[in-house]
């Protein structure tokens, strides 16, 4: 799916990257510690989080990720945004938790990529 | 053997918000080179991890990576406290971090066995009190 796809079906707002929206995804990790997202993250292309700081979009960058989804409400400040936009990585922002985002988008047919 | 590229850098131990600008600068100069991605991957990788530990364990440190024909070198040289005992340190999931730095992400233990993951070579050169010096290459 698109990350525009992964916007509508989490009732998500797109924060930055409307036009990365017609990038196609197939993989996801989800992960509040970063050291496990670093270790365990081989092909994915999109990082689920709870954790809202530098080095969630740091983390991304390094492992070449093109879309960050924040859940549980939370919002990323001007700082991470800016830092996304230089690194060209889409970031959408989620009321749903954890498990029901995964859940969600694993419905539509994104896998781990673990 | 051509010319070698040499790049240096000084990590701020008391800025975490920073922490990682040193391996996006590598990382960007890689793929200027036209390096392949997966050794621009697990360069990155394994240097944004030491770069985190150094600003976790040592109130920073220096970080030359040397780019040569066959591989690049990264030698993160610090003035912390040292690894009491390496062999522990390079369990998974055994971590000396603050809580507060788990709040932040860290500190789970992945570290050093990341960096050895994403390394071909590794070595831990530390002297209790007196600091720690990793060399990791990366082979082209």
């Amino acid at each position: 799916m698109t990350i525009r796809d992964m916007q509508k079906v989490l009732d998500a707002q797109f924060l930055y990257g409307e036009e990365l929206a017609d990038l196609d995804v197939q993989f996801v990790f989800s992960a509040d510690m970063m050291s496990d997202v670093l270790a365990y993250c081989g092909k994915c292309s999109v990082l689920i989080t709870g954790l809202c700081n530098p080095q969630v979009v740091r983390t991304a960058e390094m492992l070449d990720i093109c879309c960050i989804i924040f859940v549980r409400g939370k919002m990323p400040d001007e700082n991470m945004l800016a830092l996304a936009r230089g690194k060209s990585i889409a970031v959408l922002a989620t009321d749903h938790y954890m498990f029901t985002t995964c859940g969600i988008l694993y419905e539509n047919g994104l896998r781990g990529g673990a | 053997m051509g010319d070698q590229l040499i790049f240096t850098y000084v990590i701020d131990g008391n800025d975490f918000t920073r922490a990682g600008e040193a391996s996006s600068s590598v990382k960007n100069k890689l793929k200027m080179l036209g390096v392949g991605s997966d050794v621009i991957r697990k360069t990155a990788i394994a240097m944004y991890e030491g770069e985190i530990n150094m600003v976790i364990h040592a109130d920073g440190g220096t970080i030359t990576v040397t780019i040569s024909d066959t591989d690049i070198t990264m030698v993160l040289a610090d003035t912390g406290p040292g690894i009491p005992d390496i062999d522990q340190a390079m369990q998974e999931g055994f971590s000396t971090a603050r809580e507060e730095v788990r709040s932040l992400g860290f500190g789970a233990g992945m570290g050093l066995p990341n960096m050895k993951r994403y390394s071909d070579e590794m070595h831990i050169d530390t002297v209790i009190g007196q600091g720690t010096t990793i060399t990791m290459k990366v082979n082209l």
